[in-house]
């Protein structure tokens, strides 16, 4: 507890300097970022939608980090994940088209994560260095097969879907896709601390000497995790395709790969913590946005960025 | 062909800095996931600093911008013993949000800067390119040929045994992480000055193909530079194909990463990290 608040001292701290610097008062500054997140049903709304994808990656950082795997892929994996349910959605014929194609985005960040693990298993390649490597290849293939084959003609982004997720109105762009996400919380949860496939996970994250010795397979436990972390982050699209858009376009839900990190560094790997953690991010991009007038959006990228270097530093 | 060997070697200048600050932070045991941060931080810093002082005034503010990116990291990483990966990526996402709202500040732009001073005349570019491959050398020679060197790779290898012979591991690697982003701000100098200006992100990635070109160049600053060539003359004759319109340009540029992958999985040899690489001192 100590540790976040003094991450959130330090935010506050440099917040205010920014604030500062561009000659407003930051506790107007705060007061119209509360009122314009918190204090209607849009601005509410608007949190939720933000926050949705940081519930996917977070989950997905933070199941991978239960069996001592880091998971810095969500970038990509959310990338193929998103782009496959566009295309798969826009295919398959409306009553079908939800499930289906969540399930293949769910698919593709499972596979490329897979990919992940298994050299990971196989090679002893680090995933750390892989899952980067592999999010440069999966923008790449996109962009190419995108433009080769999927894009609309003249755009970059893929046909309609036949069918979206319902919105929670108010305007916003939130949709039934957070409960989807709240769902997936609730299942990581229950798979890690009450199933026993969950508790070989955790425990094979905890000493991987020690759970080996107990007779679980190392090479299956890892490649498995880092499939279910990468089909975590490949339903980012539940939200912006399914729920927002109706189609893939190119460069949507790049960053929430990359703040599943400080999502899950926040929750400090729980999946339940994942949820709360991701609304105040989700809070803080759509309050940046809304207090753009008086100060640049970007000093929430760096108030975010000062919140993840102070979380994560460790007392002695 | 005089044309294209310029062009590759303009396209690997920032790589090769980059990577052989990475070599020089990762030997010594330290994970450098922030070489993007510094080379952006290094080419707004450098970009301010032509504004005022010209070119080499410039170059001074960029290696001054990547050394302030890396003594966060240093406190971070090293003073509050945050996971390095962790940090690492905190650091890039820092190094966009403060260059983006400076451009704003400083620039009122969102996406550029006004057009500095830079390289323009074939004798700066050259002394430039040429000092870049003297310092790969030179790193090449003091890292292997040095006890200075043999130290810098004994806490990265075996800290506590370097410890135990009086060498002072956390403080050797702060100066190690501050020499990583004096190079790898130069490289974002490089870019900055060579575009006589900076754009939002404009680093774009090459930190991270830098990193790549340290795995595939397995840690030492002759072959990271090398493979940092190896990409960037990749990436200009892909440029050249791309205007013949005969092989798609985003297949082309997988190649670091595929080969990365590939590297480090040891299907071609075997690219073995320094032992204590991204282990926290003390324990």
């Amino acid at each position: 507890m100590t540790r976040l608040a003094i991450a959130l001292l330090v935010a506050v701290a440099v917040a205010s300097a920014l604030i500062l610097l561009y000659g407003e008062s930051p506790a107007h500054v705060y007061a119209l970022l509360l009122a314009r997140t918190w204090g209607d049903a849009y601005g509410l709304g608007q949190v939720v939608f933000r926050a949705t994808p940081l519930v996917f990656t977070g989950l997905a950082v933070a199941f991978a980090f239960r069996a001592g795997l880091f998971n810095i892929g969500a970038e990509g994996q959310l990338l193929v994940g998103s782009f496959v349910t566009g295309i798969v959605g826009a295919a398959l014929p409306a009553p079908v088209a939800v499930a289906g194609s969540l399930a293949a985005g769910a698919l593709a960040g499972a596979l490329l994560a897979g990919i992940a693990g298994a050299l990971r298993a196989r090679f002893g390649a680090h995933e750390v260095i892989t899952t980067i490597m592999l999010n440069f290849i999966a923008q790449a293939l996109v962009l190419w097969a995108g433009r080769e084959a999927f894009f609309l003609p003249e755009t970059v982004h893929t046909a309609p879907v036949t069918a979206r997720l319902a919105s929670l109105g108010a305007g916003t762009a939130a949709s039934t896709a957070f409960f989807l996400a709240l769902a997936a919380a609730i299942a990581c949860h229950v798979f890690l601390y009450r199933l026993r496939p969950g508790f070989e996970l955790r425990a094979f994250g905890a000493s991987p000497l020690a759970a080996q010795a107990a007779g679980i397979s190392a090479g299956r436990t890892i490649v498995l995790t880092m499939s279910a972390s990468g089909a975590l982050a490949g339903l980012v699209g539940a939200g912006t395709v399914l729920g927002y858009k109706g189609y893939f376009e190119e460069g949507m839900g790049s960053g929430a790969g990359f703040m599943g990190i400080a999502v899950a560094l926040l929750a400090r790997n729980h999946p339940l913590a994942v949820v709360p953690a991701a609304l105040f991010f989700g809070t803080l991009a759509q309050g940046g946005l809304a207090a753009n007038a008086l100060v640049p959006k970007e000093s929430i990228e760096v108030i975010q960025a000062v919140i993840i270097l102070a979380a994560a530093g460790r007392a002695r | 062909m005089i044309d294209f060997f310029l062009q590759g070697l303009r396209i690997s200048a920032p790589y090769v800095l980059a990577a052989l600050g990475g070599v020089v932070g990762e030997r010594a045991g330290v994970i450098q996931l922030g070489l993007e941060g510094m080379l952006l931080g290094g080419a707004f810093a450098a970009t301010v600093g032509a504004e005022h002082a010209g070119i080499l005034g410039g170059l001074a503010a960029g290696a001054l911008g990547g050394v302030a990116f890396a003594a966060i990291y240093a406190f971070v990483a090293l003073r509050a013993r945050a996971d390095q990966v962790i940090a690492g990526v905190a650091l890039n996402l820092l190094a966009v949000g403060l260059t983006r709202y400076l451009l704003k500040l400083i620039y009122h732009s969102a996406s550029n800067s006004p057009r500095v001073v830079g390289f323009d005349t074939s004798a700066e570019t050259g002394a430039f390119l040429g000092a870049t491959a003297v310092a790969a050398l030179a790193l090449q020679v003091w890292m292997l040929r040095t006890p200075a060197g043999l130290r810098l790779r004994a806490i990265g290898e075996h800290p506590d045994a370097a410890d135990s012979l009086g060498v002072d591991v956390l403080r050797l690697r702060a100066a190690a992480v501050l020499a990583t982003g004096l190079l790898a701000g130069l490289g974002g100098a490089w870019l900055a000055l060579d575009n006589h200006g900076f754009v939002d992100r404009m680093s774009g990635g090459r930190g991270y193909i830098a990193l790549a070109a340290v795995i595939f160049g397995r840690w030492s600053p002759l072959g990271a530079a090398a493979a940092c060539l190896l990409f960037g003359f990749a990436d200009a004759l892909s440029l050249g194909l791309q205007t013949a319109q005969t092989f798609p340009r985003e297949l082309t540029q997988m190649l670091p990463y595929a080969l990365t992958i590939i590297a480090v999985a040891g299907m071609v040899g075997r690219s073995r990290a320094p032992r204590a690489l991204g282990v926290r001192w003390p324990p």
